[in-house]
């Protein structure tokens, strides 16, 4: 009988990332990046479908999960603004730009912006120090900011 | 490759001539200035007009990140021109005016002050000063190209230890060369491998630390997305000399070229069977993995590593037994830096005299610092050992900007310390940092001025561990937060007599108590601060106010009589009407009702409000 008749196009490509990975030392990192790369988050029901793979605890799936900042438990914006608090950013005012993100788009760090467009968050250290205020949406790294320059980077997309 | 022949063969191959290579800097910081464009122009314009005579290729860092998007020019007659703030509509200048009618474009060279405009970055002040043994090939080769890692003594190294040494001859040449690790603490690294070389086991490993975790440093990430290589053929070098056949990097997942370039050159590597097996054919079997971290700084740390490759919660554990005998998976492991690793080839080809002439008694060679912070000349530079702290942020950096005053330089991260204007002619090195309570740490090196408030900084880093630290100790879970809250009491005004007792007290119950190098160095900058800068936060605690106007609770915004003009934007702008005049003379601002947001600060034309 068909196995996957009834699985969806997500389903189907975390069953090719599990089917890659089970037999590999150390898999649970590696296949919880590949499966929020498919999904965008990692919601119980995906984590449960890997804690059976790989012959784990749900709750060890868990653990790791809630451990690592990188995962999250919610879904992102399209857009995942990341504004870096890291020293360099941070002595040269960083977190103005931060509050002028969440005046714009109305939203607290960690959240998302209703239309699911924009989620915003604080992190640290994206290594481009010398570019000091940097934010980084999506792979796109905007360096030597001013709070003046938020609204324009927005509009962007 | 089954013989050296043909590396050699590799290493010497015609390469087609050509009359112009174009180099352009595509590291993060380039990329994020804006480097692709500037690919795609001289791309474009190459082609359209069938420029067979330039070779366009990409480039890692070069180390002055403040003038990035960076394209070099090399002729054939080995002159080197170094554009900076290249944008495409430069690019198109430089590809009519240098490479086609093949007269440079003098406006838009690199410009080293009083000297002003030069040829090359090779001839800047800053420069001069460097010597570069880890960042030999960033910026100098296309890190997509293994060939061209070759054609630079590539895996060379490789060749001479799996062809003419013996394991323990690799080990006694590391410990005859002084390379002490480049993470933080400076292990010598030759005896990290002779521990876990003496391990008997069937199974050995050899990790990596490209976690590189601490705010402010980026060294790791220009080395691998400039020269990956480097640290593969040091990793395979490693392997030989311990007894493994397996290799680990471990890099975090926020470092997306780095990830790419690494994957492409295992994979090249793999291809001309510089890692697998039988590498040279000499039986020598070797291959790397990439476990990508997932943003825990912990992890940094070497057991929470381990443990974060092996698939669990990077929570660290107690050594002994140390990983040299249990480390990975159980197994003796041995664990460096990308940075160290990056030294290996080059020490074993130029050997250990070449390299402990470098450096200082106990700490030889170079270090790469990320400079950062409020300093003219950020980016990334690579010092030898010894050299005063003064010449790096004057000579080097360029001074402070604005014409501001040098407060303190901040290594180590977050396990490390400031150090003041006192200290500023302290030759770095190992020893010296560590005596005056701050740390090499991996590298980062933060200029802070007389605007940056010290008790500020001490909270901002003390925030920075709580957020991080992996709860499995509670001196470092419980502690470290009672720190945070102790200082957020002082920077609100609220500090009272006996807090600066108290926080030092815990400070070095902390250090005495946690359970790893997390933990145990969590207190450095509140400790540092306070060894230097006790008078900043007496200020806070006894006179409520903060000397460098940071914290705002202890702040009171004033217009200046004089510079008023009377518009009365301020006052239409104060969410809670704190402020109120007539038009046309000077408004004044309640300080009972002001809730210190800064709104009138930012929006006053005349530069009339300010804060004390």
């Amino acid at each position: 009988m068909c196995q996957n008749c009834n699985l969806d196009e997500k389903e189907m490509k975390l069953q090719e990332v599990l089917n890659k990975h089970k037999d590999s030392k150390g898999a649970l990192i590696p296949v919880l990046h590949e499966a929020q790369e498919i999904y965008g988050y990692l919601p119980l029901s995906v984590q449960e479908v890997i804690a059976n793979a790989l012959g784990l605890p749900l709750s060890e799936v868990y653990g790791v999960v809630t451990f690592y900042t990188q995962f999250s438990l919610y879904p992102k914006g399209q857009y995942k603004i990341q504004v870096c608090l890291g020293t360099a950013c941070y002595v040269k005012g960083s977190n103005n730009i931060l509050e002028e993100f969440k005046k714009q788009l109305g939203i607290e760090v960690g959240q998302s912006t209703e239309d699911g467009k924009f989620s915003l968050d604080a992190c640290r250290c994206v290594g481009a120090c010398g570019l000091a205020p940097v934010v980084m949406i999506n792979e796109d790294v905007y360096g030597t900011l001013v709070p003046g320059d938020v609204a324009n980077i927005l509009k962007k997309y | 490759m089954k013989s050296l022949a043909e590396l050699k063969a590799i290493k010497e191959k015609d390469i087609k001539a050509y009359d112009y290579k174009i180099l352009i800097g595509m590291a993060t910081c380039g990329i994020a200035a804006g480097a692709n464009p500037v690919m795609s122009e001289f791309k474009k314009i190459a082609q359209e007009k069938k420029l067979d005579n330039v070779n366009i290729q990409l480039t890692g860092c070069i180390g002055i990140c403040r003038l990035e998007p960076l394209v070099e020019v090399y002729d054939s007659k080995g002159n080197r021109f170094t554009y900076i703030h290249m944008d495409s509509k430069k690019a198109a200048e430089v590809m009519q005016s240098h490479i086609i009618e093949g007269k440079p474009c003098t406006d838009y060279l690199i410009c080293d002050e009083p000297n002003g405009c030069i040829k090359n970055v090779l001839e800047t002040r800053s420069f001069k000063k460097q010597i570069r043994i880890a960042l030999r090939n960033c910026g100098n080769i296309n890190p997509e190209h293994i060939d061209e890692y070759i054609q630079n003594d590539g895996y060379s190294a490789l060749g001479k230890v799996l062809t003419e040494m013996k394991p323990q001859e690799v080990i006694q040449l590391l410990l005859d060369s002084g390379l002490r690790g480049r993470g933080g603490a400076g292990f010598p690294t030759g005896l990290k491998w002779k521990f876990a070389a003496a391990a008997q086991n069937d199974q050995k490993y050899v990790c990596c630390n490209a976690d590189e975790g601490d705010p402010g440093a980026f060294m790791d990430r220009s080395v691998l997305e400039g020269d990956p290589h480097s640290v593969l053929e040091a990793m395979a070098i490693a392997g030989y000399a311990i007894g493994s056949n397996q290799g680990y990097i471990y890099v975090r997942a926020e470092y997306p070229i780095a990830v790419k370039r690494l994957n492409i050159a295992i994979k090249q590597a793999k291809e001309y069977g510089l890692l697998g097996n039988n590498i040279f054919g000499t039986g020598f079997d070797f291959d790397i993995e990439i476990r990508l971290g997932a943003g825990a700084f912990v992890c940094g740390e070497e057991t929470a590593l381990m443990t974060s490759i092996e698939g669990k919660r990077g929570e660290p554990r107690p050594r002994p037994p140390f990983p040299a005998n249990k480390g990975l998976f159980g197994k003796p492991t041995i664990l460096n830096n990308v940075e160290t690793l990056a030294n290996v080839p080059v020490i074993i080809t130029k050997g250990p005299q070449w390299f402990n002439k470098i450096g200082t008694e106990k700490s030889k060679g170079t270090k790469v610092f990320a400079v950062g912070g409020k300093i003219n000349n950020t980016g990334l530079i690579e010092i030898p050992m010894g050299m005063t702290l003064r010449e790096v942020i004057y000579d080097i950096g360029g001074g402070i900007p604005n014409g501001k005053a040098f407060k303190a330089a901040q290594t180590g991260g977050p396990s490390g310390g400031c150090i003041p204007a006192e200290h500023l002619d302290i030759q770095i090195d190992y020893d010296n940092l560590v005596a005056i309570g701050s740390m090499m740490g991996s590298g980062g090196l933060i200029v802070m001025d007389e605007d940056n408030c010290m008790v500020d900084i001490a909270q901002f880093f003390l925030g920075f561990t709580v957020d991080e630290s992996c709860g499995k100790c509670p001196p470092c879970r419980i502690g470290t937060r009672r720190m945070l809250e102790m200082l957020e009491k002082i920077t609100d005004g609220n500090g009272e007599d006996g807090d600066i007792e108290k926080l030092e007290r815990l400070a070095y119950s902390i250090k005495e108590a946690a359970l790893c190098g997390l933990g145990q160095t969590a207190p450095n900058p509140v400790l540092s601060t306070l060894r230097y800068f006790r008078d900043e936060y007496k200020a806070h605690i006894y006179d409520k106010t903060c000397p460098s106007g940071v914290c705002k609770h202890l702040l009171n915004y004033y217009i200046d009589s004089e510079k008023c003009v009377g518009c009365s934007v301020c006052a239409r702008n104060c969410p809670v009407n704190a402020i109120s005049g007539v038009i046309k003379s000077p408004y004044v601002i309640d300080n009972d009702t002001c809730i210190k947001c800064g709104v009138c600060y930012e929006k006053c034309k005349f530069d009339a409000i300010y804060k004390k």
